[in-house]
């Protein structure tokens, strides 16, 4: 089972989160002047990376609060934890 | 095609599955009835609720607060769950709403959502494992912690108000599920125990 740091409440195990998908994507905020394939690439699409990932997370049976991460999706490693609203952290080693 | 026919369940084996009598165990016992609120709201809702409630609503995360007959859990970053005494219910509600008036905030009266159970005793962290992979030591889950958590498939929220004592709130359909499976972990502990005679 994964460990993941709430940054409220601390590490907690997987089975109290949620996942909520690529994070930093952030919603047009006048969706009517768009059109139908700029709507899609909001709603749809994804980058799917493979290596670093900033991704959302919510500890849905434990604070509720939506978070971010940064994980590597060829390790399965989490690298960082941060509080929704706060940059994307840069890591060490210069990685983004 | 294969055979659709319902396989008939032994009586002897419903039997089995029913849920043994807990209330003859010292180490896990249902309580009473409570006032139960949950409060959402800002740092100054906390602080109206709080002056209202008559105890400092915990701003640290997983921290509670309690007098003998109330507790403000924090469940978190702007949500608190309110104990208190069924009698106190009406009073509680009252003193609360009045103190919040003006201030964005939601009240909820949730007494009859949840029950609750408390296990003591020595065993009580190592029979609480045996449902939750939360670190119960008391360095990791010290005297006063608090936090939603799952027990086996069943939301709880779990609270440690004396070293030896671990308050369980269950969402009222889960508590027979919740009181069975502690029951039946304990039975490593407290042979004793049996099932219902
Ligand atoms: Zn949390």
């Amino acid at each position: 089972m994964l460990q993941i740091q709430c940054p409220y409440c601390g590490v907690r195990p997987e089975s109290e989160f949620a996942y909520g998908g690529e994070a930093h994507i952030a919603r047009p905020t006048d969706p009517s002047t768009l059109n139908d394939d700029q709507w899609a690439e909001f709603l749809y699409m994804r980058t799917n990376t493979k290596g670093v990932h900033a991704e959302r997370w919510r500890h849905a049976r434990g604070c509720n609060r939506f978070f971010n991460a940064l994980r590597d999706t060829t390790s399965d490693r989490f690298l960082a934890f941060y509080r929704t609203g706060e940059p994307r952290p840069v890591l060490a080693g210069g990685k983004p | 095609m294969a055979d659709t026919t319902p396989t008939r369940i032994p009586a002897s084996l419903i039997d089995a599955r029913r849920s043994p009598v807990v209330t003859r165990r010292d180490w896990l016992q249902p309580l009473a009835p409570r006032a139960r609120f949950t409060l959402r709201g800002g740092a100054d809702a906390r602080r109206a609720a709080g002056a209202a409630f008559g105890l400092v609503l915990p701003e640290d995360a997983c921290r509670s607060a309690a007098t003998p007959t109330r507790a403000a859990l924090w469940l978190g970053p702007d949500e608190q769950l309110l104990l208190g005494l069924e009698t106190d219910t009406a009073s509680i509600q009252e003193g609360l709403e009045q103190a919040l008036r003006g201030i964005a905030h939601s009240l909820v009266d949730v007494s009859h959502r949840q029950t609750a159970l408390e296990i003591s005793g020595p065993h009580a962290e190592a029979i609480l494992n045996g449902a939750s992979p939360l670190d119960l030591s008391l360095s990791a889950f010290p005297v006063g912690m608090c936090t939603r958590t799952v027990f086996e498939k069943a939301d709880v929220v779990l609270w440690r108000p004396r070293a030896d004592t671990f308050h369980i709130e269950v969402w009222r359909s889960f508590t027979d599920y919740v009181s069975s499976l502690i029951a039946e972990i304990g039975r490593e502990y407290y042979p004793g125990d049996g099932r219902a005679a």
